[in-house]
């Protein structure tokens, strides 16, 4: 069937929409951060499925494969994870730090103690 | 040097940020930072007379020049590539930045602990290298790093606001939160862009996506990276962030986050507008240029009106900056070449006002303590120099005449008219009635109001961080009493991308 053929692409999608809901919905700011995540990581899919060839061998120069595989998305998501962990690592500590400001990592109590 | 020029703007500030920590604990991480700052600020300028030369010889469309990292061959290795529009942006982005810097050791002592202050510079130099690789570089996923870059480095900055008010730290998550989703989708655009294209390449991908005008995909990559800049540039609807995270950072952080981060951002919208896209596919396939116009005058009138209600200084001058870049986004979604050269002229007159005005609310900190209109009370008395810069840069955002503020936002008016769209005149007069308003209020507390009686004592704030002030503060003025070099500079980016298309 059609659609299954770009299965990739919908688990992309379906993951990036998970990711966002998170971001958007849950008040906790760890959970934001895990959905940032996976907000992140489910581009990273979308690229490295670019990259894929039908057929295509691994990028390295052999006599028998006349067909190779993109290895660009691939190199560009080895950028892409390096942000995406110094982004969560940046995240973490200003968590930590809210946790001794506030006590808490809750979005909503954070602005009721700011409003107090 | 001649020929590396162009990436020793990127890597000097590189290195300069991961030696800074081993400067020791004085003096040392702050004058590093200085002179390496002051150095990308000789070699800017080299660079743009390097590119101003070449423009003279070979015309402004002939004016570039690229550097291939590695010699990598042009498509497919990285390239940088500098012309008359970027280098005048890295121009700014260097100027204001050593001015800043020079101003940042008494400032940085008051609110930094000082066993801190050594990683703040480092991650300020950092801050810098993004910026001016974002605006140096010629390929778009590079882009996307350098963004994220100076973007990480920045809520880490935003953070460090801690040390004065806690709020910081939520502000920092919260900027932190919405700039990485503005940069994934920003990220998903160009992946768009790359899988039908299969380059990234500015200059690859502008000749290849302007024989894909119909394509649906380029249609869906537009959009993502419109959204995606909208929020990394904070212009509404997408400026919730802004507000918090420049209202509480640290001062010298205010100053360089509204002067140059999100124009950089907007610099890459025009880029992509003017440069890769071009007008037909960016603005005539989808309503891009109404939505843009339409999004940048309500930034002008709920930036300005949220701005008057604001008790604290920052904050004032943080919802004025969503103003601010609402009027710069009007001028390049005019698409004329009046309005392009109002839109990057005011982001020079901007960065320099709005820089030189954060550095005085930093200097009330200094001084005061706090700066809001109760501890704002009658401080025209005991400090005039800082109150009278106060002054100039607040009629600046007004755009009075005499001020640079005037030039910009009298280019953004005749563009507007040029396009027959009238109305959008009368939202830049009205945006500067409004600051008329919220720069009035806090004129009034200065000078008309009682001083707070505990606060007699206070006195002028020492030259080292007057004089930055003024330095900003002056430049502003000069280019309002002479525009004719920076109209010059603006005019001839605006012709050159007005001629790519």
């Amino acid at each position: 069937m059609y659609f299954f053929d770009f299965y990739n692409y919908w688990i992309f999608i379906v993951l990036m929409m998970i990711g966002f809901y998170t971001v958007i919905a849950k008040p906790n700011f760890v959970k934001k951060v895990i959905g940032l995540g996976l907000f992140q990581t489910a581009i990273f899919l979308f690229f490295i499925s670019l990259g894929k060839v039908e057929g295509g061998a691994a990028p390295i120069l052999m006599s028998t494969a006349t067909i190779y595989s993109n290895p660009l998305p691939h190199a560009l998501i080895l950028t892409a994870i390096v942000v995406s962990v110094s982004t969560l690592a940046v995240a973490l500590s200003i968590i930590v730090n809210l946790k001794e400001a506030y006590g808490t990592v809750e979005a909503d109590e954070i602005e009721e103690a700011e409003e107090a | 040097m001649g020929v590396h020029l162009p990436v020793l703007i990127v890597v000097v500030p590189l290195l300069g940020a991961l030696l800074t920590p081993f400067m020791g604990r004085g003096k040392g991480p702050w004058l590093f930072a200085t002179l390496t700052t002051w150095f990308v600020f000789a070699m800017t300028i080299a660079l743009y007379i390097q590119v101003d030369n070449l423009s003279q010889r070979l015309g402004i469309q002939g004016a570039v020049v690229s550097y291939t990292m590695g010699n990598w061959k042009v498509p497919w290795g990285i390239e940088l590539r500098v012309d008359l529009f970027n280098s005048f942006i890295l121009l700014i982005i260097a100027m204001i930045s050593s001015v800043v810097t020079v101003y940042a050791r008494l400032s940085v002592a008051h609110d930094i602990p000082s066993d801190r202050t050594h990683f703040l510079y480092s991650l300020w130099l950092l801050f810098i290298t993004g910026l001016l690789g974002v605006a140096i570089t010629g390929d778009v996923f590079n882009v996307y790093v350098l963004l994220e870059i100076s973007s990480l480095s920045s809520y880490a900055l935003v953070a460090m606001g801690k040390y004065h008010n806690r709020k910081a730290l939520s502000a920092s998550i919260n900027y932190l939160v919405l700039g990485t989703i503005g940069a994934s989708f920003f990220l998903i655009g160009i992946g768009y862009l790359y899988s039908v294209t299969g380059t990234l390449n500015m200059t690859d991908l502008a000749q290849k996506v302007r024989e894909l005008q119909d394509n649906r995909t380029v249609i869906t990559a537009i959009v993502f990276l419109f959204i995606g800049l909208g929020v990394k540039m904070a212009l509404f609807p997408f400026h919730g962030w802004l507000p918090n995270a420049h209202g509480y950072a640290p001062p010298i952080v205010s100053a360089l986050l509204s002067a140059v981060a999100i124009k950089v951002s907007a610099y890459i919208m025009i880029r992509f507008i003017f440069s890769i896209l071009g007008v037909e596919l960016s603005f005539n396939k989808l309503p891009t240029s109404q939505i843009l116009m339409i999004c940048a005058s309500l930034a002008i009138l709920v930036g300005s009106c949220l701005a008057i209600r604001q008790s604290s200084l920052k904050r004032m001058l943080a919802y004025s900056s969503v103003a601010q870049i609402g009027y710069i986004t009007l001028g390049f979604a005019l698409a004329n070449e009046t309005g392009l050269t109002g839109s990057i002229i005011h982001i020079l007159n901007h960065a320099l006002m709005k820089s030189g005005l954060f550095l005085v609310a930093g200097i009330i900190i200094f001084r005061v303590g706090e700066a809001d209109l109760d501890h704002m009370r009658g401080l025209g008395r005991s400090m005039p120099f800082t109150m009278a810069a106060f002054i100039v840069g607040g009629l600046g955002l007004i755009g009075a005449p005499l001020t640079a503020g005037f030039i910009s936002k009298w280019y953004l008016v005749m563009g507007a008219i040029q396009s027959g769209q009238m109305i959008f005149a009368v939202v830049v007069l009205l945006g500067s009635l409004l600051a008329v308003v919220y720069v009035w209020r806090m004129v009034e507390t200065i000078y008309f109001q009682t001083p707070r009686e505990s606060r007699q004592e206070i006195s002028e704030a020492p030259w080292a961080l007057v004089l930055p002030v003024w330095v900003l503060i002056g430049a502003s003025l000069y280019f309002g009493i002479d525009a004719s070099l920076s109209t010059k500079m603006a005019g001839q980016a605006a012709r050159f991308l007005l001629g790519t298309l």
